[in-house]
């Protein structure tokens, strides 16, 4: 039967494009209805503006780790990068108002920084990026339990915290709008921006296929050190917010970086690079914890949570797997 | 096709959930009743009532330091170990990986300083939460010609052969807090213990919360005899009282994570009337997430640690503490002084137990402390204070 028929066109799904938004927010729409059945009430501006103020900080990863993973590398140093932000900004601020903006800044250098020997380890020494921040991860973590005896010292002032916790009261119809989703905003669009530059079409390039890239002149070693900085700089960010909202803590960054991953993948980038929209990474970290919000509705156990991501990116990475075989 | 993907996995996710809805937490099961599940495997009853007796047991010894108070002593003989000073003494510590470990041990450093006309020379080896580290640290120790050894035991039965061969050197050994199964150290020191802190938070939390209220109980994490008995002491007054418990949920001892799980639980009840721990570390990241979803904060327990002594004044709690006292850390460098000295002590040891309540709130709460720090830590005359816990 299976002779040369010709395919019966108007039968035929809108096709997706690949990478697209599409399928996520499609996913989000559904999520969306299922929660406003399960719990109307998570839908009211009040409920919804904490939610998204506390997702910020996934968001803000989910973007950066799509810097890295759309220029073909990986970048698994994240959590711990988060956590050790957070351990070193209480130790340094050490509750004194005083100290909150140069250790924002000095924060914001340090993941920089990190991102940057991520980047040159990745380039140039030509060392799997999946080993490099594996590597980074274990340097971090071991190098905070070192530097601070295995137990948070000192304490983040109410200035450094109000970014993670505080919000403008009062806001008509929304009520209450967090700090940390103006940041949010704000980068999403700084994020979008900078996919629309020359240097967006470059990062896409150069995960696409990097020896084009090089041949045609763009200097593959130094895009993708530049989408390290930027996954590093998104990680202090996180940091900044997620310290903001829950105090010090040995834990605030464990597991991030498969969160960010998990999102990025969702949100319909291709692993290997080459293909995707930072907005549907975002999306794909926002859809997540709608799904972890539902499930928490729904009393499912929140040990089931790495096994929800675990069981998405394997699907996920299989879906995408398959179509683009049959492209 | 990714839409329909995930929209699968969710409803297999959602189908599987369905049932467990009425009595959320996985841990908590509906037979008995209040949601608190089974009875800890490490419950003994004996214990629990021994330990509840304790804490209205009139302790012996000066009033103005519990650190030397024994709660129902029974003496020994110590006459074989005496010996003249000035001494060598050598302590094998599980661990300084948590606040309360760290309070205790400058309690502990600044003891020996107190005493430093008898003690020649004091030797740590920090174990960081390692069995095999501190079986290789107890028997490096044997080797150093310590006059008297202290052992804080990383964990109860893998440390005991360790213990026994140290008592077998000849050596007087003091061990306190957590415990060993053996009867050969000269004593073992420690508060009066977990059930005492269950049963006092417990208690509270079910007396001052409105009647057929909720109850979220956060624990750290399963396995650890001082925290089972404590939650097995809370369980025992939560079924007593037919207490509503929704949920009974591990921490980790974190902050970050105690707060989300707060969170979840007051937007899936939409209020928690009461909230229990097992330890007091998280108890601010509990307040927080009340006040940060604009709820009134329920009747709770914390612990000692002067962040929470804070918050509790601060924001006017319905607020407990009972301790587990940082105090102890400084009975064993007592202990092995007197037992060198050939003087009796008791074994074992049973110090007093305080509970911070809001009676005696202002008494602890000291502003010019740093946070973390834990106000049972009976260090007010010793050298070096405030500045050395800061």
């Amino acid at each position: 039967m299976q002779t040369v028929q010709p395919r019966s066109l108007p039968l035929r799904l809108p096709r997706v494009r690949p990478g697209g938004v599409l399928p996520i927010l499609a996913i989000l729409a559904v999520l969306l209805v299922l929660v406003g059945i399960r719990q109307p009430d998570f839908l009211a501006p009040q409920s919804l503006m904490s939610f998204l103020g506390r997702s910020a900080p996934i968001i803000l990863l989910a973007a950066g780790q799509y810097f890295v993973i759309v220029s073909g590398e990986f970048d698994l140093s994240v959590g711990s990068l988060v956590t050790a932000q957070v351990v070193v900004a209480a130790r340094l601020i050490d509750s004194d108002p005083a100290r909150t903006w140069p250790v924002v800044l000095l924060l914001l250098a340090f993941g920089a920084l990190v991102g940057l020997v991520n980047g040159l380890i990745t380039t140039r020494l030509r060392v799997p990026s999946f080993i490099t921040t594996l590597g980074m991860f274990l340097i971090l973590v071991g190098a905070v339990y070192l530097w601070s005896d295995g137990a948070p010292k000192g304490g983040l002032s109410e200035e450094f915290r109000r970014f993670g916790r505080r919000a403008f009261e009062d806001v008509p119809v929304l009520g209450r709008v967090p700090y940390a989703l103006l940041v949010l905003v704000v980068l999403a669009v700084a994020a979008v921006l900078l996919m629309r530059s020359d240097f967006g079409r470059t990062l896409v390039a150069v995960g696409d296929n990097p020896r084009t890239a090089e041949l045609s002149g763009v200097r593959v070693w130094r895009t993708r050190t530049f989408a390290f900085i930027l996954s590093g700089l998104a990680a202090a960010v996180a940091a900044i917010l997620l310290g903001g909202y829950s105090g010090v803590s040995f834990q605030a960054g464990a597991g991030l970086e498969f969160g960010a991953i998990t999102a990025v993948v969702l949100g319909g980038v291709a692993l290997g690079g080459g293909r995707g929209a930072v907005v549907g990474a975002m999306l794909g970290a926002l859809t997540l914890e709608l799904l972890f919000a539902l499930m928490n509705f729904y009393g499912v156990s929140g040990a089931l949570r790495s096994t929800v991501q675990g069981g998405i990116i394997l699907l996920a990475v299989a879906v995408s797997a398959t179509r683009s075989s049959s492209r | 096709m990714a839409a329909i993907a995930a929209v699968t996995l969710l409803s297999l996710t959602a189908c599987a959930t369905d049932e467990p809805a009425a009595s959320p937490s996985g841990s908590a099961s509906a037979a008995t009743g209040s949601g608190t599940g089974d009875q800890s495997k490490f419950f003994v009853q004996a214990d629990y009532d021994a330990e509840l007796a304790l804490l209205d047991a009139a302790p012996t010894g000066p009033a103005d330091k519990p650190w030397e108070q024994v709660l129902n002593p029974t003496m020994v003989d110590t006459a074989k170990f005496k010996k003249n000073g000035p001494h060598k003494i050598c302590f094998s510590n599980a661990a300084l990986n948590n606040p309360w470990r760290q309070v205790g041990f400058k309690t502990m450093q600044a003891e020996v300083e107190a005493q430093k006309s008898r003690i020649k020379e004091f030797v740590h080896v920090d174990a960081e939460g390692k069995d095999q580290k501190q079986i290789a640290d107890i028997n490096d120790l044997l080797g150093k010609g310590c006059d008297a050894l202290i052992v804080s035991p990383n964990t109860t039965a893998t440390l005991t052969p360790a213990v026994e061969a140290a008592c077998k050197a000849g050596l007087p050994v003091v061990v306190f807090d957590r415990g060993v199964n053996t009867k050969c150290p000269v004593t073992f020191i420690n508060p009066i213990g977990g059930y005492g802190f269950g049963h006092v938070g417990a208690e509270f939390v079910s007396q001052k919360m409105k009647p057929g209220g909720k109850v979220l109980a956060l624990r750290i994490l399963p396995g650890v005899d001082v925290l089972e008995t404590r939650w097995s002491a809370a369980k025992v007054a939560f079924d007593k009282a037919k207490v509503d418990v929704v949920g009974v949920e591990f921490t980790d001892g974190d902050p970050a994570k105690t707060k989300k799980i707060v969170d979840d639980y007051i937007q899936r009840y939409g209020t928690i009337d009461g909230v229990w721990m097992d330890a007091g570390a998280v108890a601010v990241a509990a307040v927080e997430a009340f006040q940060d979803a604009g709820k009134p904060v329920p009747p709770m327990n914390g612990e000692d640690q002067l962040d929470f002594l804070k918050i509790w004044k601060d924001k006017k709690l319905t607020a407990i503490a009972p301790t587990y006292p940082t105090y102890q850390w400084r009975t064993p460098i007592i202990a092995a002084l007197r037992i060198l000295d050939g003087q009796q002590v008791s074994s074992p040891w049973k110090l007093p137990q305080p509970t911070v309540t809001q009676d005696n709130l202002d008494q602890y709460l000291d502003a010019g402390m740093p946070p973390l720090h834990y106000a049972m830590c009976g260090c007010t005359d010793l050298p070096g204070y405030p500045q050395r816990w800061k």
